[in-house]
C-alpha cells in the first residue's frame, strides 16, 4: 500500500525555489486503480516521478513522507532506492514508441530485467518472460520474443511495456499516460489489460492522465490536481458525478459529449476576455472586405495517393504502398466536415494533397469551381495557395521561434500583396490577436512566452490574414488541455460563422468532431468508411467499423455516476 | 541488405573513378613528363619520338583507359625520381603508416570513449571540467607542435624513448612491422599519441554529447524505473545507442589519420606514405603523388563501407525489416 503524506517537491532556481507539488495526501490500496487527473503543468507527473524516486535534476522532496508498505522511500540509499525500482514499483511510460530500447531485443530486455531482481537462470527467465507475453495477449510469444521493438505495432509495443514493468512482480505501477499516444481500439484493450491485472494480481496503479474519459472508464479512485496542489479526491463515481471542488466542476464541463451536440463548448475560465473587444474591429472588416461572394467548397473525386513501398527483392520493383485509396467527398461551401481515423489511416495525407504538398497519383480535386493541380505541379502563385490555409497540430514546432509574433503575422500580407504599408501592416496584424482573443502588445514577443493554447490562437490568426476561404486544421487541439481545447474550438466557430468559412477539421477525438462538424467523414486504411451528416454518422452508424470507434470511445457518462454516487 | 551493399559497391566504384581522374589529371596538367625525363641534350626529334612511344599523343580517353587500366592491374609506373616501380615504393611505405595510424586510432577509442562516457555521467565534476580543459588544450595546439613538445619532454630531456624512425622491426611475409619488437613500441608511442590526441578529443566529446543526449531518453528512464543494474544501463543500453553517430565520425576520422599523418611523420622522420609523399612533392616527382592520391581515396572508400556495415551491425532499425 502506497501513503503519500504531506508532499512537496521543489526546484531550485536562480530565483529561488520553485514549488512543484505541495501538500500532497494520497492513499493507494493494492488491486486499486488510481487515477490522478489534472491539466498540464498540475504536477501529476512530479508526484509520479518523487514516488519512484525519479525525479528531474535539480528537483528534490522538500518535506513530507512516503511509504510503501512498511519501507520509508525517502530514508533509502541510491543503491536502495535503486534495488526497489522494478522490483516493488515500476512504470509504464507514454510512447511505447520511445520507451523501449531499440537496439535490444524484447527477449534480452525482459531476461535482463528479470534477472536485476531475482536470482534465477537464463532460461528460467525465458520462460517466464514467454508466459507473461502470452498472459498480456502476445501471440505466438516464443517466437515473437525474439525481435526488435520496431517489429512490434504501437499497441503491441505498449503490450511489451506493460510485460516489462510487471515482470518482476511490483507492488505498485505508476503508469504515465499510458494511452495518450495510442488510438480508441488499442487505448481500449491496453485499459482493459490494466484492470485485469490490478484485479488478479492485487497491483496497485497510480494512473497519471488528462483524459478524463480514461478515469471515467477504469479508476476506481480519482485524485483531482491543479497548479501543484490537490483539489478533490474521493471515489470516481463520486468525484465525476457530483463533484464538490468548483475547479472539478469546470473540468467536468469541458468535457465535450459524445451522444448529443452542443452549441457552445463550456470554459472554465475564459482566458484575456477582459480587454476591449473592439480592437479586433479593424481586422474583421478587412476579412470581411476580403471575403465577399459565396463561400468556396472543395470536392475530391477518386483521390489516389500512393508512395513508394519497402524493396523486397533486387530485381523486382518495390510494392506501392496506398496511403489514399479511392477517396471521393465533398466540402459542402461553408460547412465543417469532420475527418476522423485512427493513425496512419491517411487523414494527413488528405490534408497535404489538398495543400499541394504531396502530389495524388489519381483523382481530381476541385476548390469552387477550379480544378486543384496537384503536388508540384501547382504552382507558387496559384490562388489556391492563398484560399486554402492550414492549423496545424502542434502549436510548438508550427511557429518559427527565432521570429516574433509580429514578423509571423505581418508575412502572409506582403507575401500575398495585400498590404503594402509596413506600419498598416503591423496594425492589422494588431487587430488580428485581438479578434482571435489575445492581447495585441503580443506582436513584439516570441513564441516561447505563450503557453499552448495562445500559441494556437497566433497559428489561427496567421491563417486567416492570408484571408482563406477553406481552412484545414488537422488536429489543432489534440496537444491542449480540455478547457483550452474549449476555447480554441469555440473561436473557430465564431470564425466560421462569422467569415463564411469552409473548414475541413481532422481529429482522431470522435467527441470534438461530434460537437464541430455539419458532415463527417470516417477514413481508414485509405478508404472512406462512412460519410454523411454528423447527426447520422453519430446516431445511426452504418459501417462496422464506425460502430466499433464509437463504442470504443471512453466517455464520461455523468448521469450514470450521479446515480451510482446516490446510491 | 544485399541491395544496399550492392549500392554501396557501386557508389564506390564511381569515387575511385573519379579520383583516379584527378591522379591522371596530375600527370596531363602539372609540368610536361618527357621534360622531367629528358635531360637537356635530348634533341626534340628523340623527345617527340619518345613522347608517340609512351603514348602521350594518343587521344585523352585512351590514355585514360589505359592509366585505369594499368591500375587495375597493379602497375603503378616508376617513380621519376627512385626509377623504381611506384607500387613497390608504396607498398614498402603501407605497413609503417598503417600500424602508426590503428596505434593512434586504438589509442583515441580506449581513451576516447571511456572518458566521454566518464564525462557525461558526472557532468558537473572536477575530474570532468580537468579533462575537458585539458583535451581543448589539446586540440587548440597544432599536431606538429605537440610532436615537438613529446620529444623534448620524453626523448630529449627524460630520454626515454627515442624520438626518430621506426625502432626495430620485424619482416613477416614482406610486412615490415615494428609491433612485434620493444624497440619498435617504444618509437612508435610518442607519434601515435601525436597522431591520435587530436581524435581523441574528438571521440571523447562526441561520445559524451551523444551520451548526454541517449540518458535524457525514455527507454534508459525507463530501464531506470526497472533497477536494470547502473553498470548495465550505462555501457549496455546507453553507450551502444550513441555509437552510431560515433561511428560515424570516427570512420571519416581515421581516414583523415592516414592521409594527414604526413606532418606526424615529418616530425618524428617515420618512414610512412606521409614521408614518402613529401619526397615526392620536393622532386615534383608526379606519379608517386597520383599513386598515393589514389590508395589514400581507397582507404577513405574502405573506411566508409566499413562504417556502414558496423551500422547495419549496430542498429536493427537498418536490417531488412520483417513482414509482419
Amino acid at each position: 500500500m502506497l501513503t503519500i503524506t504531506d508532499l512537496a517537491v521543489k526546484f531550485p532556481s536562480r530565483f529561488g525555489d520553485f514549488t512543484a507539488i505541495e501538500d500532497v495526501d494520497m492513499v493507494i490500496k493494492p488491486g486499486e486503480i488510481h487515477g490522478l487527473v489534472g491539466e498540464s503543468g498540475a504536477g501529476k507527473s512530479t508526484v509520479g516521478a518523487a514516488v519512484i524516486g525519479l525525479l528531474q535534476s535539480p528537483g528534490y522532496i522538500a518535506h513530507g513522507s512516503l511509504t510503501l508498505g512498511d519501507t520509508d522511500l525517502r530514508t533509502l540509499t541510491p543503491e536502495q532506492a535503486h534495488a526497489v525500482r522494478g522490483d516493488r514499483i515500476s512504470m509504464i511510460f507514454q510512447d511505447p514508441q520511445t520507451s523501449l530500447n531499440p537496439l535490444m531485443t524484447i527477449e534480452d530486455q525482459l531476461i535482463e530485467t528479470i534477472q536485476a531482481h531475482a536470482d534465477v537462470s537464463t532460461a528460467a527467465a525465458r520462460q517466464r518472460a514467454v508466459d507473461l507475453l502470452e498472459e498480456i495477449g502476445i501471440k505466438n510469444a516464443a517466437e515473437r520474443i525474439k525481435a526488435y521493438p520496431h517489429q512490434f505495432s504501437g499497441g503491441m509495443r505498449q503490450r511489451v511495456v506493460i510485460a516489462l514493468a510487471i515482470c518482476t512482480d511490483p507492488e505498485l505501477i505508476i503508469a504515465d499516460e499510458p494511452t495518450t499516444a495510442l488510438d480508441v481500439a488499442v487505448q481500449s484493450q491496453v485499459l482493459k489489460l490494466i484492470q485485469r491485472l490490478a484485479k488478479d494480481r492485487k497491483i496497485a496503479f497510480m494512473l497519471i492522465t488528462h483524459d478524463i474519459g480514461v478515469i471515467a472508464q477504469v479508476a476506481d479512485r480519482v485524485t483531482v490536481m491543479r497548479k501543484g496542489r490537490v483539489m478533490e479526491t474521493g471515489e470516481t463515481a463520486q468525484v465525476l458525478g457530483a463533484p464538490r471542488h468548483p475547479y472539478t466542476r469546470a473540468l467536468m464541463d469541458a468535457v465535450p459529449p459524445l451522444d448529443y451536440r452542443i452549441d457552445r463548448f463550456r470554459v472554465p475560465q475564459e482566458e484575456g476576455a477582459d480587454f476591449e473587444r473592439s480592437l479586433g474591429q479593424k481586422a474583421e472588416d478587412w476579412l470581411l472586405a476580403g471575403v465577399q461572394g459565396a463561400p468556396t467548397g472543395l470536392t475530391l473525386q477518386n483521390l489516389y495517393v500512393r508512395f513508394a513501398g519497402p524493396r523486397t527483392s533486387l530485381f523486382r520493383k518495390p510494392e506501392p504502398y496506398v496511403a489514399l485509396n479511392d477517396v471521393s467527398l465533398t466540402v459542402r461551401p461553408g460547412s465543417i466536415m469532420g475527418l476522423v481515423g485512427e493513425s496512419g489511416s491517411g487523414k494527413s495525407t488528405l490534408a497535404k494533397a489538398i495543400t499541394g504538398l504531396v502530389k495524388p497519383s489519381d483523382g481530381t480535386m476541385i476548390l469552387g469551381d477550379e480544378v486543384l493541380p496537384g503536388g508540384k505541379a501547382r504552382d507558387r502563385h496559384h490562388p489556391s495557395r492563398q484560399l486554402v490555409q492550414m492549423v496545424f497540430q502542434d502549436p510548438y514546432s508550427s511557429l518559427n521561434s527565432r521570429h516574433r509574433i509580429g514578423a509571423v503575422l505581418e508575412e502572409p500580407l506582403w507575401f500575398y500583396g495585400f498590404v503594402k504599408d509596413a506600419d498598416q501592416r503591423k496594425e492589422l496584424a494588431a487587430s488580428m490577436l485581438a479578434l482571435v482573443g489575445m492581447q495585441p502588445d503580443a506582436i513584439d514577443k516570441y513564441p516561447h512566452q505563450f503557453s499552448g493554447g495562445q500559441r494556437q490562437r497566433i497559428a489561427v490568426a496567421r491563417a486567416l490574414l492570408a484571408r482563406p476561404r477553406f481552412l484545414i486544421c488537422d488536429e489543432p487541439t489534440s496537444a491542449l488541455d480540455v478547457s483550452i481545447q474549449a476555447e480554441i474550438l469555440n473561436l473557430l466557430k465564431d470564425l466560421q460563422a462569422k467569415f463564411g468559412l469552409t473548414i475541413l477539421f481532422i481529429s482522431h477525438n470522435l467527441t470534438v468532431v461530434r460537437q464541430m462538424a455539419d458532415d463527417t467523414a470516417v477514413l481508414r486504411n485509405g478508404k472512406i468508411e462512412e460519410i454523411g451528416k454528423t447527426e447520422d454518422v453519430y446516431e445511426r452508424p452504418q459501417a462496422a467499423y464506425t460502430k466499433s470507434l464509437l463504442a470504443l470511445t471512453p466517455v464520461m457518462q455523468r448521469a450514470s455516476f450521479a446515480v451510482a454516487a446516490h446510491d | 541488405m544485399v541491395y544496399f551493399i550492392l549500392k554501396r559497391l557501386v557508389q564506390s566504384v564511381f569515387v575511385m573513378l573519379a579520383v583516379a581522374f584527378l591522379a591522371f589529371s596530375l600527370f596531363r596538367f602539372v609540368g610536361d613528363p618527357i621534360t622531367q625525363m629528358t635531360g637537356v641534350e635530348t634533341s626534340v626529334a628523340d623527345q617527340e619520338r619518345l613522347r608517340d612511344e609512351l603514348g602521350l599523343n594518343d587521344p585523352f580517353i585512351l590514355q585514360f583507359g589505359r592509366f585505369t587500366g594499368d591500375m587495375l592491374q597493379g602497375d603503378f609506373g616508376f617513380s621519376y625520381r627512385t626509377r623504381q616501380p611506384v607500387a613497390e615504393m608504396i607498398a614498402d611505405r603501407i605497413p609503417a603508416t598503417l600500424e602508426l595510424g590503428i596505434v593512434a586510432l586504438l589509442i583515441s577509442l580506449f581513451v576516447g570513449i571511456p572518458a566521454g562516457v566518464y564525462t557525461a555521467l558526472r557532468p558537473r565534476g572536477i575530474a570532468t571540467q580537468t579533462i575537458l580543459m585539458t583535451t581543448l588544450v589539446g586540440v587548440s595546439i597544432p599536431t606538429f607542435v605537440i610532436g615537438i613538445m613529446l620529444i623534448f619532454i620524453f626523448g630529449v630531456q627524460l630520454g626515454w624513448l627515442p624520438t626518430f624512425g621506426r625502432g626495430g622491426t620485424v619482416q613477416i611475409g614482406g610486412w615490415e612491422s615494428s609491433l612485434f619488437t620493444v624497440e619498435g613500441w617504444r618509437a612508435l608511442l610518442l607519434p601515435a599519441i601525436t597522431l591520435g590526441v587530436y581524435q581523441l578529443t574528438l571521440t571523447m566529446r562526441l561520445v559524451r554529447a551523444e551520451m548526454m543526449e541517449v540518458m535524457r531518453t525514455d527507454y534508459i528512464r525507463f530501464a531506470m524505473a526497472r533497477g536494470v543494474p547502473m553498470q548495465k544501463l550505462h555501457y549496455k543500453h546507453a553507450l551502444a545507442n550513441t555509437m552510431v553517430p560515433v561511428i560515424t565520425i570516427i570512420g571519416l576520422q581515421f581516414g583523415g589519420v592516414i592521409a594527414f599523418s604526413i606532418v606526424t611523420e615529418s616530425v618524428f622522420q617515420w618512414p610512412g606514405m606521409g614521408l614518402l609523399f613529401l619526397e615526392s612533392i620536393r622532386f615534383v616527382d608526379i606519379p608517386v603523388m597520383g599513386v598515393y592520391l589514389v590508395v589514400i581515396a581507397f582507404f577513405f572508400v574502405l573506411v566508409n563501407l566499413i562504417v556502414d556495415l558496423l551500422y547495419v551491425a549496430i542498429d536493427p532499425r537498418l536490417r531488412v525489416r520483417d513482414v509482419q
